[in-house]
């Protein structure tokens, strides 16, 4: 048998040759958060540790992962970022939440962003009496059910209590649900402290708050971790309705207030953002006996799974039936676009450096248009998300771990309520392999040989390009141009180049023509000119 | 309706800004650093504010923008960002080998108050910056000004760090460049280069901005003003600055430095600020204009001629900053047209006085700058009575949709159209370019939504 590609390449010598060019130091620590994978004996990876100063990341803030990937999709609740102009204004827009408010009258406050817009006086005398002018004139303006307050880095450093003005501007507005979260960018290593900053918040704020949930059907089901990006949530609300399961909540793509608030009543947590998602996850399972399932609606093959085990928990043979119908249905036009996509991508390699779950479910699609991941990392993971939940009680909190607010959670003492005994999950897992709570990580996923970077540098990026030369790279827009200068194409994995939804049938055949398209496209052929097509220069062609 | 929310009703609002006309200073500096020529601009601050901004310039120009963080921690927060920002110059000069590292602050740097001349030293002290290289900073704490005083901020700096007097002067024009798309820079090179003035312009983004697709990756692409000729500013005879938010500052810091004597112009944007801008640097470099450009000048007035029918007495709403909303607005009175409403987040006396001028014959035209000088407010005066047309970013297209209004993209930042920076404003072609985004607007508009009866063929 002859060697397979990922063998032919042998990227065991990348960690080598890439921190070359470190100082000792970086070198060194840069090294732990590149490894080689084994899915028979998952090998430690470093992550979810600072960025040296200095390296180019691809990494953002707290303040993002709170404000602008969490509670940002939401539609119906003002977000007021309180802090200087800059970052509510880069978080306006910028991730392509979809929404869909039905009606004319109902809220949608998605187009806007709001700010205190801090001065240097308010730098200087405390930002405090602004903030509460700005809830009342918000009020005044739009009389919306609830708002949000996001603390930017001065905001914690001048000691503006955001919490407190919360509280303060509740009482003087009953009716109005308003809520504080200490989101300062400079809190955590990533983005990631942000998620559980908004997981904290939303459990303390708004989950729980309306037991009044109507059910449409007999089921009814929460999805986490899905923020409707390119429309994806759209697409697996439809596939819901015609499975008949109601979705409580979708956390939080086209999602509203009350759906936080009655998420509780839902008898399934479904969770697709591992990263962005696993504390609401937990605190629902805990506090009201919901239990959670890592489930996934990238790829078809993927969302056929994950509809499956929906009707194997409820153990409805009506609704098992009717998940069949819908999967044999959808599958028809599935099958024929993946075979018309594959004719021009099976064998082509990609990368992907993205999110926190991303960079895991897109390699399924990937996999459907017959294409072999060779390397992939997280922007923002950690130890769990690539190895497993397992490592968990074995993961060292670090100082910066430390600084986010950890929430105990106890059963809540009406309303928790255990869906499935433990008896019955026992027997789930063992009838139809359902792993409760769990979520077996990345690595687990991925071939022997294949590279796992953690918080890819800059000079990573080029080296991994130049020396394994990926038919397509994926990764976000501060990457994109990078890659597609070097003559390979690039699909942003984060924004979809406006592309989608890729999510669950529908998306997955927008997938394999957005890829199709990538691969027949004929723009990089061009890049030199007739004149310029000497024979010497062969060899420098795409690379310098 | 997409801002389903916003009414005409005003009430006074003091502290709730909303859908602003405006970001914040470091984003400015940033930009401004990549004009230079092997320079890495770096942010001082948290990992967030890097990220954002680069990833704001790419979506605009849809090219790699390069920069470095100093990952602030809560610990840099508590105890001063020193030990990251030596570490990040370390790091920088022996991974990606810039010429000069373009260091610019952030709220979260200036308000623990960290001391970037004594870091900067440090640095040195310590041998991390190599022989024959430069760490620059500027100052751009974000609750002060706005991206317009973030660009002005580093464009000073280069003065401050570069320019240098000897005692040879160069019969050259210094033209320090207000925030503008690498296309109307490549517009004023050659405009200039037809009058065959020499001159420096800083800073530059034509080959950095606009760079070619060769399957290349260029880290410091080929443009940008090198650092020698922008030592060499402090010998030219002169400086023209257009855009005076963006560019007075680092005019007058030459002119202290080096004693270089400057005149702060508009943006050449439109016939009128072209007119004077080339009728400056005839009168300083002391060189005739050509009849080529008078010719470019005919045919931009001819081909407004040619579309006055549409053009008078139109009402437009604007927004952006004010370096391009002046000239901006004053073309548009120029071809009849009526500018009815203009906001700029960015403060200006300067503004005010230049906007008082440019519409005193319109007296209904309300303009508005600073805090609360927001797309919410222009949208409310749209609602109070409409307008024909609006100007403005990217983030305009809501309004417009809502209002059924034609929009012209300008401005930054423009994340949902290419072409900015190959396509000039400035100068008479600029001016015809924007002349015909305009028509087109206007005309694409009503062939889409007039009677059926009234589907015209001709102009």
């Amino acid at each position: 048998m002859g060697k397979t590609l990922i063998e032919e390449l042998d990227m065991s010598k990348f960690t080598e040759e890439v921190i070359k060019a470190y100082p000792s130091k970086v070198a060194k620590k840069r090294a732990k958060s590149i490894v080689v994978n084994d899915p028979d004996s998952i090998p430690q990876i470093q992550s979810n540790v600072r960025t040296i100063p200095g390296i180019i990341t691809q990494r953002g803030c707290t303040y993002a992962g709170c404000k602008g990937v969490v509670l940002g999709p939401t539609r119906d609740i003002i977000n007021i970022t309180h802090g200087p102009i800059g970052c509510g204004f880069y978080s306006w827009l910028t991730r392509r939440n979809q929404t869909r408010a039905d009606k004319p009258e109902m809220d949608n406050f998605i187009p806007y962003t709001f700010s205190t817009d801090m001065q240097d006086s308010n730098i200087v005398f405390g930002g405090e009496e602004k903030l509460k002018v700005a809830i009342r004139e918000a009020i005044e303006l739009f009389n919306p059910k609830g708002i949000a307050i996001f603390s930017t880095c001065p905001v914690g450093l001048i000691g503006d209590d955001v919490h407190r003005v919360a509280r303060q501007m509740k009482e003087e507005f009953p009716g109005v649900n308003i809520f504080g979260f200490s989101c300062e960018g400079y809190r955590g290593v990533s983005q990631s402290a942000g998620h559980h900053i908004a997981n904290n918040g939303l459990y303390k704020h708004l989950i729980g708050n309306n037991d009044n949930y109507v059910r449409k059907n007999k089921y009814a089901v929460n999805v986490l971790g899905e923020y409707n990006i390119g429309g994806d949530a759209f697409v697996i609300e439809d596939l819901f309705e015609r499975i008949g399961v109601d979705i409580v909540a979708t956390m939080s793509g086209n999602s509203t207030l009350e759906q936080f608030e009655t998420a509780h009543t839902a008898d399934f947590s479904l969770v697709m953002c591992h990263r962005s998602i696993n504390y609401v996850a937990e605190m629902l399972e805990t506090s009201f006996g919901i239990p959670w399932a890592k489930a996934n609606f990238i790829g078809a093959e993927a969302t056929a799974k994950t509809l499956r085990k929906v009707g194997q928990y409820f153990g409805d043979q009506e609704l098992i039936d009717r998940i069949e119908v819908v999967i044999a249905d959808e599958m028809i036009a599935v099958t024929a676009a993946a075979e018309k996509a594959k004719t021009k991508t099976t064998g082509k390699t990609v990368m992907m450096f993205v999110g926190g779950s991303r960079a895991h479910h897109y390699q399924e699609l990937f996999s459907e248009l017959g294409m072999e991941t060779l390397v992939a990392g997280y922007e923002f993971g950690h130890r769990d998300d690539y190895e497993g939940r397992r490592v968990i009680p074995t993961i060292k909190i670090d100082a910066d771990s430390r600084n986010i607010e950890e929430i105990t959670v106890y059963p809540d003492a009406t309303r928790y309520n255990p869906r499935k005994s433990e008896e019955e999950l026992a027997q789930l897992k063992e009838a139809f392999d359902i792993e409760f709570n769990e979520y077996k990580g990345m690595m687990n996923d991925m071939k022997k040989g294949t590279l796992v970077v953690d918080d890819l540098s800059h000079h990573e990026m080029e080296k991994l390009v130049e020396m394994y030369k990926p038919d397509v790279f994926c990764a976000g827009i501060k990457e994109k141009y990078v890659v597609q200068k070097m003559g390979i194409p690039m699909k942003q994995l984060h924004n979809y180049d406006n592309g989608g939804p890729y999510a669950a049938f529908a998306g997955a055949i927008n997938f394999y023509k957005d890829i199709e398209m990538i691969a027949c496209s004929t723009i990089f052929k061009q890049m030199k000119a007739p004149w310029e097509m000497e024979e010497v220069l062969e060899a420098e062609y795409v690379f310098n | 309706m997409l801002l389903r929310h916003t009414t005409a009703k005003e009430i006074d609002r003091k502290a709730l800004t909303i859908n602003p006309a405006k970001t914040c200073q470091p984003v400015g500096a940033m930009y401004a650093a990549l004009g230079i020529h092997g320079c890495l601009p770096h942010s001082h601050g948290s990992q967030g504010c890097c990220s954002y901004h680069r990833s704001a310039l790419s979506r605009h120009f849809r090219e790699p923008i390069m920069a470095g963080t100093s990952s602030f921690s809560e610990g840099s927060s508590v105890f001063g960002g020193s030990a990251n920002l030596v570490q990040a110059i370390d790091t920088m000069f022996t991974i990606y080998k810039p010429e000069v590292i373009a260091v610019h602050t952030t709220c979260l740097s200036e308000t623990i108050g960290d001391d970037l001349t004594q870091i900067i030293s440090k640095a040195n002290d310590d041998g991390c910056v190599p022989e024959g290289k430069q760490v620059i900073y500027c100052n751009t704490p974000s609750y002060v000004g706005t991206h317009v005083t973030g660009y002005s901020n580093q464009v000073a700096a280069f003065i401050k760090f570069f320019s240098t007097a000897t005692p040879k002067k160069r019969n050259v024009i210094n033209i320090a460049a207000g925030w503008m798309e690498p296309s109307d820079q490549r517009e004023i090179k050659r405009l200039t280069q037809v009058m065959e003035a020499r001159t420096i312009l800083f800073p530059d983004f034509t080959d950095v901005l606009d760079a070619p697709l060769d399957g290349h990756y260029k880290m410091y692409p080929t443009g940008g003003t090198t650092i020698a000729d922008m030592k060499l500013t402090g010998d030219s005879k002169f400086t023209l600055g257009l855009g005076q938010s963006s560019t007075e500052d680092a005019c007058i810091k030459l002119e202290n430095k080096c004693k270089v004597k400057f005149e702060v112009l508009d943006i050449p944007i439109g016939f009128k600020a072209t007119d004077r801008f080339l009728m400056s640097l005839s009168r300083h470099a002391n060189l005739p204009i050509p009849q080529s450009l008078s010719d470019e000048r005919g045919r931009l007035i001819d081909l407004i001629s040619d579309s006055s029918k549409y053009l008078y007495g139109k009402r437009v709403a604007l927004f952006g900053d004010p370096d391009t909303l002046i000239p901006l607005t004053e073309f548009l009175v120029s071809m009849d047209m009526k500018p009815v409403y203009i906001v700029t987040g960015t403060p200006s006396k300067y503004f005010t006085e230049r906007m008082t001028e440019i519409l005193k014959d319109i007296p209904e035209a309300k303009f508005k700058s600073g805090e609360m000088a927001d797309m919410f407010q222009l949208h409310q005066w749209i609602k109070q009575e409409g307008v024909d047309l609006l100007i403005g970013n990217t983030y305009g297209k809501y309004i417009a949709r809502d209002e059924n209004i034609p929009f012209i993209r300008f401005g930054f930042p423009i994340a949902d159209r290419p072409g900015h920076n190959y396509f000039a404003k400035t100068g008479y072609d600029g001016g015809a370019n924007l002349v015909k985004q305009i028509m087109d607007g206007f005309l694409d508009h009503f062939d889409r939504t007039c009677l059926e009866e009234k589907v015209e063929w001709q102009l």
